[in-house]
């Protein structure tokens, strides 16, 4: 059924959200059972835990509201499954496994008593979730307000929620110069990598001259590491959506197209999914709340090129082209999408809209520092205790995110440095750990804020070893258009690839240093004048690292194959024959009760003794 | 040896399902990624003739489409397997072990990176991120992802799929 602005104004005035959800109370008379099956909840056997509180369900003849819901971002917690009773907080359960769901279900559910020891924490406040968990303290969910939360697989849920208020708003009582005006005010900034000012790019495009004009939503994500807007996209498809109408109502788009990278065959349902329902409720389409807005949107899957994320390679994409980036200008605000003006945008930038649009700019501008406003979502990954999605305000320092909401190291090892921004990012060092997270503050590090990929690697990972990764990464995504970027990464590729073998010279760190800033300064697309950045970062900060390679022929990680080897530690060995039995070059010697040794002419340093060593007597030196 | 339609060890190509693909294709804009997509669903890869129908129905040359198809990662021209595993080498997982996932994987399968085995049971990539780096080290086999992969979890996971 469509709804009109009528269905909105009846909750009372626009400008004042209503509150009423039934996040944290049950819908019905059922006790309400969820389960986080995002990517993540899937990936750790989410699916096998879902299928075992049917059967329990079923089992004991109970009913119960079953609901699914996409990353509340403890993805070191997964599978997580959520109990709803009437007149009590809701109560999530850590590390769900299908033989811990019959207690769940007879202990909680059934007689009312949480299984204290498995709880990882409770919802109290469903706009402040577990504010039991450390995890959450710091953070300040705007983008993220709704995943994990609701059922992004029912509008209604969104709807409940202030959904589509701020469309409504919009269309209501707002000219499309004011909405501008308002994101302009807000100081959102985009979240795809450059922080260019929103309102401004939306300026641009409604002023060019063209009677047709596209809206994009770029959910190419290529950044490995990062997995910010998926979680978005599967857990609150319908706040992108949003976005992207208001979006299109202010610059005097028709059509939009959300290009969304191959990998994430979930969010491609759930947007599927979400524009269905928002069409039938008469949300997308024409006549949009009976108001005259026309706005049609389109779902395109990517094809597996990282550099397609880039603005003008993803329109050549969408055309069905080679996607290979163009100079600019013109930019695409003029001549984009089929030589149409076009504007793109973000997953996230996209998902701050509507709220920007409904609290007004005021409340957002309000929140992080003077140049960089509002949120930034990470996703927190690498050697880090609590893994996960994390919206904190802008302006919080790195050491806040890693220690007070990532719990610090993991096995307590050395921290050592950050990666920030994937492979056009950079690695910034323990010791600048108190930088503020704000676009200026983290370009002058070297590093940019990029899309928010937060990865921590600590002692055991080499920087030369890291950094040759990258390097390994953009020059075989470099489309080749330009020269600077093939061969330039390939050349750089090259020579660190020839210190980790401990074949390197002094004379290549500054070569590198060369190359970089010749990389850097003359590629045509942001991928060849970033691909630098994690090169640059490691020389300025780990240059011991590279010169140990160098010149000692040493890595100082343990990393690098080439300047390690593997020895059996005879105090700890226990003679009990497995890694010998295990090892593909038959380098090991022993017998039971003869302590094990490895001919070093023989091993070719694989590892495989250590990872199966049950007492950790292998040792790298 | 008489020519036939057959590509390397593909099935004799039968064109009904790319017809129904194109009907559904006519008249839209940008149509040749999504046509690929498609093709590459329904046959498992983009065969020989296929794709010469396809630059005869979009009037452009097979040039064309080719250069398309080997720009983006995603097609392939030859076989593969029934169950395509893509094992995650991204920073995430590179940094919690993903290359010895990729070893147990290749090890498991008998193939390396890229190869596909004999059966056509499986074939084996390499990724560059699934998004679920949260549960790294982690792999896709179809369109289902697995995290906190260990070598035991591997071997498990591969035996679901035939
Ligand atoms: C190589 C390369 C890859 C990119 N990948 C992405 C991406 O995956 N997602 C994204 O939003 N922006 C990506 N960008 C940035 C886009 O070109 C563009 O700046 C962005 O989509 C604009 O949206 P925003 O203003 O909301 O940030 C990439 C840029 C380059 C040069
Ligand atoms: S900088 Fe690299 S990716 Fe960008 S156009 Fe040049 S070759 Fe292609
Ligand atoms: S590192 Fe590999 S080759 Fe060397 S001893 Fe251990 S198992 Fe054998
Ligand atoms: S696996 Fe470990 S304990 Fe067992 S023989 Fe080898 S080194 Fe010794
Ligand atoms: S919980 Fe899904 S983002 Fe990890
Ligand atoms: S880096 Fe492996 S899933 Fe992201």
């Amino acid at each position: 059924m469509k709804l009109t602005l009528r269905d909105f104004s009846q909750k009372g005035d626009l400008a004042a959200p209503a509150q009423a959800s039934r996040a944290v109370a049950p819908r019905d008379s059922r006790p309400t059972i969820v389960v986080g099956l995002g990517t993540c909840g899937i990936a750790a056997g989410g699916q096998e835990v879902y299928d075992a509180v049917v059967a329990e369900l079923k089992k004991r003849g109970l009913d119960a509201d079953l609901v699914s819901v996409g990353c509340i971002g403890m993805c070191e917690q997964e599978v997580l499954v959520d109990v709803v009773l009437k007149g009590a907080p809701r109560v999530t359960y850590a590390r769900v496994t299908p033989d811990m769901v019959a207690r769940i279900i007879d202990d909680h559910v059934v007689g009312g008593k949480p299984v204290q020891e498995w709880i990882a924490g409770t919802i109290a406040d469903e706009f402040a979730p577990y504010r039991d968990v450390a995890f959450y303290q710091k953070q300040k969910r705007i983008v993220l307000r709704n995943c994990g939360i609701i059922d992004p697989g029912r509008i209604e849920e969104y709807l409940d929620r202030d959904g589509y208020r701020g469309l409504a708003k919009v269309l209501s009582a707002m000219k499309p110069a004011e909405v501008i005006d308002e994101v302009k005010k807000s100081g959102l900034r985009g979240r795809g990598g450059a922080g260019f000012s929103t309102g401004q790019k939306w300026e641009f495009a409604a002023k060019a001259a063209g009677d047709k004009k596209f809206i994009i939503c770029n959910a190419d994500e290529g950044d490995p590491g990062a997995f910010m807007d998926r979680s978005v996209l599967e857990g609150d498809p319908h706040a992108v959506i949003e976005g992207m109408a208001i979006g299109a109502y202010a610059i005097g788009a028709d059509e939009g197209y959300i290009y969304c990278r191959a990998e994430y065959p979930l969010a491609i349902k759930r947007l599927n999914m979400a524009i269905a329902q928002a069409t039938e409720r008469g949300l997308l389409g024409r006549d949009i709340l009976g108001r005259g807005f026309n706005f049609e949107l389109h779902v395109k899957e990517g094809a597996g090129a990282f550099v397609c994320g880039e603005e003008t390679a993803l329109m050549a994409s969408i055309e069905g082209e080679r996607g290979m980036p163009r100079s600019r200008p013109p930019f695409p605000a003029n001549r984009g999408l089929w030589g149409r003006p076009t504007n793109i945008n973000n997953v996230e930038t996209w998902a701050n809209v509507p709220q920007i649009v409904l609290n007004g700019s005021s409340w957002y501008a309000a929140i992080g520092t003077e140049k960089s406003k509002g949120t930034k979502v990470f996703a927190l990954t690498g050697r880090i205790k609590n893994t996960g999605l994390a919206e904190v305000p802008m302006g919080i320092t790195l050491r806040e995110i890693i220690y007070d909401v990532g719990g610090g190291i993991k096995d307590d090892k050395e921290f050592k440095a950050v990666q920030i921004g994937g492979p056009s990012g950079g690695c910034i060092p323990a010791k600048l750990m108190d930088t503020p997270v704000d676009y200026e503050s983290l370009a002058a590090t070297g590093a940019i804020m990029g899309s928010g990929g937060l990865v921590v690697v600590d002692e055991t990972t080499c920087m030369v070893d890291f950094n040759k990764f990258f390097l390994n990464f953009t020059q075989s995504e470099s489309c080749g258009k330009c020269t600077p970027c093939r061969e330039g990464t390939k050349r750089m590729y090259e020579i660190v690839t020839r210190i980790t073998e401990g074949q390197g010279t002094m004379e290549d760190l500054e070569k590198l240093e060369e190359l970089a800033q010749m990389v850097k300064e003359t590629s045509l697309c942001g991928l060849g004048q970033t691909a630098p950045n994690p090169v640059l970062t490691t020389l300025r900060y780990f240059r011991d690292e590279y010169i140990a390679h160098i010149v000692d022929k040493r890595c100082p990680a343990h990393v690098c194959k080439a300047l390690i080897k593997f020895r059996i530690d005879p105090d700890k060995c226990k003679a009990c024959l497995i890694c010998k039995r295990s090892c593909p070059q038959q380098a090991i010697s022993g017998d039971k009760k003869v302590v094990h040794l490895i001919d070093q002419a023989k091993c070719t340093q694989c590892g495989t003794c250590e990872q199966v060593c049950p007492f950790g007597a292998v040792i790298r030196e | 040896m008489p020519e036939k339609e057959v590509h390397e060890n593909g099935p004799v190509f039968d064109p009904t399902p790319l017809e129904a693909i194109l009907e559904k294709s006519r008249g839209a804009k940008g149509a040749l990624i999504p046509i690929l997509q498609q093709t590459q669903d329904a046959y498992g890869y983009l065969p020989r003739p296929a794709v010469a129908r396809i630059a005869k129905f979009l009037k452009v040359p097979e040039s064309k489409v080719y250069g398309v198809a080997t720009f983006y990662a995603q097609f392939h021209l030859h076989p593969r397997g029934r169950n395509i595993v893509r094992v995650c080498l991204g920073t995430a997982c590179h940094v919690r072990g993903g290359e010895a996932i990729l070893g147990a994987v290749a090890d498991e399968l008998k193939v390396s990176p890229g190869e596909t085995t004999p059966d056509l049971r499986f074939t084996l990539e390499r990724v560059a991120c699934l998004g679920a780096c949260g549960l790294s080290p982690a792999m896709m086999v179809n369109d289902t992802t697995y995290g906190r992969l260990t070598k035991k979890r591997v071997a498990e996971v591969l035996k679901k799929y035939q």
